[in-house]
């Protein structure tokens, strides 16, 4: 053992200069970038260990969702306190700022680019949709023919229910849906769009009924 | 560019992926696939054993292909026919890549480089795969497809 350490009871130790991580400049990773391999080989083990002892997709998903969570909490107090302007970095307080905070900054953040679409959906007022043709962390993910309906990009969708939560707006739940479907499906120009991207995935997010009371009260008002 | 077929042949001999990209020959059945990949298997091992040179130790430069030992010889790398050419190329944990070809394609090695790319990328980094088992990943297929077919 080196002799800079000091003899002493056990407990935490600090290094030498004293400085712990939380000394760190928040801003020292703001353009740190990560390999993609590097994920990719981090994802196959996250995955495999959701899988063990999940019954079968339904709570595959949910464990994926649940390792996401509390990353969407912490990114979303990190890219606050990161944004140059000043005035936006307090939390969205409405929903269609949240939504855009996720769809830009986040997306932006996480993936280098920002998210395709953004729609609130017809039948239900109080679900909204999020489009992403090819979701990142599904690049090198191929699925066997008995979990076709697995989506792993419900990671992605826990991040954005912490993002959700963190910033006082309960859902549901945010799932993740593949909508890449073949061709030959589908109605209208959606169809044509789905054949190109065959990984095309949305993220249904659910938001819980006093969400939109409030909401509606903060439109009037 | 003119691609016939591609065998992959895992560590243990195992025939666990063979697609044809040229339609117009011969079929043979899943045995004899099987039959040939072992077959394979047993000449690269036995021929690796019966290099004449002694081994050298190879300058970075000139070690086109990658070997798992230095100072060791390799075993069989291309063989060659009036009417194809199958290449061969070892990764460093002894899965063998079979290229085959038309006798006058330039350029297998390139090709070979970028095919064990997408295996890599498609089947290595895919949750759903068990090294050494039959490969099933259908981003693989797809993107093999569009290597091949597209260039040349």
């Amino acid at each position: 053992m080196s002799g800079t350490t000091p003899a002493s009871a056990p407990g935490l130790r600090y290094p030498s200069n004293k400085k712990t991580i939380y000394d760190r400049n928040l801003n020292r990773s703001k353009n740190a970038e990560l390999s993609r391999a590097a994920f990719a080989y981090l994802f196959i083990e996250m995955i495999g260990y959701a899988q063990r002892g999940a019954k079968d997709v339904t709570d595959l998903e949910q464990r994926l969702n649940n390792q996401g969570y509390p990353i969407g909490i912490r990114l979303l107090d990190l890219l606050l306190s990161r944004s140059s302007n000043p005035l936006s970095s307090i939390r969205p307080t409405r929903i269609l700022p949240l939504l855009q905070f996720i769809a830009q900054t986040l997306y932006r953040h996480l993936f280098g680019r920002p998210a395709d679409a953004l729609e609130r959906s017809g039948s239900d007022s109080a679900q909204y949709m999020l489009f992403d043709n090819e979701p990142m962390v599904n690049t090198y993910i191929s699925l066997p023919r008995e979990m076709s309906n697995l989506n792993c990009a419900a990671f992605v969708a826990g991040i954005i229910e912490g993002v959700c939560d963190g910033a006082g707006f309960p859902t549901e739940g945010v799932s993740a849906h593949s909508v890449g479907e073949q061709e030959g499906e589908g109605a209208g120009d959606g169809g044509k769009g789905k054949a190109m991207w065959p990984g095309k995935t949305v993220f249904l997010i659910k938001f819980k009924k006093e969400v939109l009371e409030r909401e509606e009260i903060l439109g009037r008002g | 560019m003119v691609v016939f077929a591609l065998f992959i042949i895992s560590k243990a001999g195992g025939l666990i992926y063979n697609r044809e990209f040229h339609s117009g020959m011969n079929k043979l059945s899943s045995n004899d696939l099987l039959m040939l990949a072992g077959s394979f298997h047993g000449m690269h091992a036995i021929t690796r054993q019966l290099c004449p040179n002694p081994p050298t130790n190879p300058t970075p430069s000139s070690n086109l292909l990658p070997t798992p030992f230095h100072t060791r010889a390799t075993g069989l790398e291309v063989l060659e026919s009036s009417q194809f050419r199958m290449q061969c190329f070892q990764t460093l944990t002894g899965t063998k890549f079979l290229l085959f070809t038309e006798p006058q394609q330039p350029n297998t090695e390139a090709v070979l480089k970028k095919i064990y790319e997408l295996y890599a990328d498609f089947v290595m980094k895919n949750p759903f795969y068990t090294v050494e088992m039959p490969i099933r990943c259908e981003k693989f297929d797809r993107n093999l497809d569009g290597f091949v077919k597209v260039r040349g």
